[in-house]
């Protein structure tokens, strides 16, 4: 034991994600390769790009300083109207979500409701914001109906995938445990899942708030109403000072969201 | 065993294969007379939890018959198998609390097979019902943490909890899959005899999934032997012998696991407190 000390140190290293040296370094040169010619095809003018900074700020100084007096009246009403289309469509989508998301649990739904659950979910999910809009302002005509509708589709998607995701890892020794006692369903879903699941739902909800009352500024532009519309309206008539005035009302009201949310994230933990 | 035919709990070739082939249970027949506890040893895999799980058909089992007083369990439809599970109060090995609901809901949880969706919704229990709850929080000793979450318990309290939320359901059997898994070996001890007494008490009978046979030998009053999902012992625990340990287990030295006769002391002596201070 004593000769310990000449024998050869003993080295070690992780084993590599991919066994195969040669497949390794292929894949390694070839996503070097892949990124090289990727930058190589993106055209770049600097005559154009060195014009453009100019421009571009030129549009900057335009909207210093921001002025909230001279379109107040719009920018209220517009603020108003995204603050009602975002508060109704968190609340309808969390209505519809709740639901939808229990059939969307492999461990508390059969299969043929989990199959159309996730369907509902990935249908809501593919559309983008914008799109679903423009189809409800077809369906339903220019206004905050639309955006609300368009928002409570989109917390759909959002919400009850990732209220289903929880509910599928919750710990089934607590649901069998319920379940044990002769509870019925609708108890199980009540005495095991629901405390389980509340805090990450209570969390999901405030901060889908958030995402809605954002993406009620983008769908304004498409003609769903609210603080877009009128963001749309200013930069039509080149007021950029009141556009400015009005991202910045829209980044104030995010961060106050924002902070609200994450003292109540807090307090339910 | 010359237990009646007609005991409270009567298994009939019980089997269980899982979609993965697993053959859990290879047809097992057991006969529990009401008021006797029994203890459910084992190697981990021989089934010893498939069992219980399949007498209140938490898992289905895919052969055999189980009777409960006389009627029979297997193929009863959705409303009459929660009736039936009312009968049948179940301890677990984590304790499996709601760890956010408080105390309280947990035990009353005990109720839910009794009451209406929306009274238990509305956590508006009968009277009898709190009434009982509370007699029985009183008995495990946990009267002052009625209100507690579950998670802010020790692991002794939470099964205390666990043993409540049983026995609230008022059954006639209790199903408890390795209550000393997760407790210290004195917790372990503790909570054992709680059981054992309750059964007393209440005239329940219990079958116990342990694996720890001194356990099993100082509280059970007959022991199960289960490999590869057949029964390979029953018996009283003084017949745990050397041969039968290494029927149930496989090969080993059992001459320190088995209670020394010659100690003559009631808990096993220092064979036992050597083998308590060795675990963990």
């Amino acid at each position: 034991m004593s000769t310990g000390a000449a024998a050869a140190v003993r080295r070690w290293s992780p084993p590599p994600l991919i066994r195969s040296p040669w497949l390794r370094r292929g894949l390694q040169l070839g996503a070097i390769a892949y990124l090289a010619l990727a930058l190589g095809s993106v055209e770049v003018n600097w005559a154009r790009l060195i014009d453009g900074l100019d421009r571009g700020w030129q549009f900057l100084r335009a909207f210093a300083p921001p002025d909230f007096v001279s379109r107040r009246g719009e920018i209220a009403e517009g603020l108003a109207e995204s603050l009602v289309m975002t508060v109704t469509s968190t609340v309808i989508g969390i209505a519809i979500s709740v639901p939808i998301g229990l059939g969307a649990a492999r461990n508390v739904a059969p299969l043929p409701v989990y199959l159309v659950c996730r369907g509902i979910v990935a249908a809501s999910r593919t559309l983008q914001e914008v799109i679903v809009a423009i189809l409800f302002v077809a369906m339903v005509g220019f206004g905050p109906l639309a955006g609300m509708l368009t928002l409570s589709f989109a917390t759909i998607g959002f919400l009850a995938k990732l209220l289903a995701e929880d509910i599928e890892d919750t710990d089934p020794a607590q649901l069998e445990a319920v379940r044990a006692t002769g509870a019925s369903w609708a108890q199980i879903v009540n005495y095991a899942v629901q405390p389980q699941v509340m805090p990450r739902l209570i969390g999901l909800s405030l901060y889908r708030f958030d995402i809605n009352f954002r993406e009620s500024a983008v769908i304004g532009i498409v003609g769903a109403g609210g603080i877009g519309a009128t963001l749309n309206t200013a930069f039509d008539r080149y007021e950029y000072d009141t556009a400015a005035a009005i991202l910045v009302s829209i980044i104030a009201i995010v961060m106050v969201a924002e902070y609200l949310s994450g003292v109540i994230r807090r307090r339910v933990q | 065993m010359a237990a009646p035919a007609d005991g409270l709990l009567r298994l009939e070739r019980l089997a269980k294969r899982y979609p993965t082939g697993d053959e859990a249970l290879r047809g097992v027949d057991l006969v529990v007379p009401a008021g006797q506890v029994m203890a459910l040893i084992g190697p981990s895999g021989a089934g010893k939890s498939t069992l219980i799980r399949c007498v209140n058909r938490l898992v289905e089992p895919t052969g055999g018959r189980v009777f409960l007083d006389g009627g029979e369990v297997t193929g009863l439809g959705a409303g009459a198998l929660r009736r039936a599970r009312r009968r049948m109060g179940m301890i677990f090995q984590e304790f499996a609390l709601v760890e956010r609901l408080t105390v309280m809901e947990n035990v009353l949880s005990g109720r839910l097979g009794y009451v209406g969706f929306w009274p238990s919704w509305l956590r508006r229990f009968p009277a009898s019902a709190v009434e009982a709850a509370f007699r029985i929080l009183e008995r495990v000793g946990l009267t002052e943490y009625v209100d507690k979450r579950a998670d802010e318990l020790s692991g002794g309290q939470r099964q205390r909890v666990g043993i409540a939320r049983a026995l609230v359901q008022e059954p006639q059997l209790l199903l408890v899959d390795e209550p000393t898994a997760s407790l210290d070996p004195k917790t372990s001890r503790q909570i054992m005899r709680l059981i054992c007494e309750l059964c007393e008490e209440r005239r329940l009978a219990a079958i116990i999934n342990i694996h720890d046979v001194v356990l099993a030998q100082l509280f059970a009053q007959r022991v199960v032997g289960l490999r590869q999902g057949l029964t390979v012992y029953d018996g009283p625990p003084e017949g745990l012998t050397p041969e039968v340990l290494t029927t149930i287990y496989g090969e080993e030295d059992w001459s320190r696991t088995i209670r020394g006769q010659e100690e003559g002391g009631d808990e096993g002596g220092t064979l036992d407190e050597e083998r308590m201070a060795g675990l963990r």
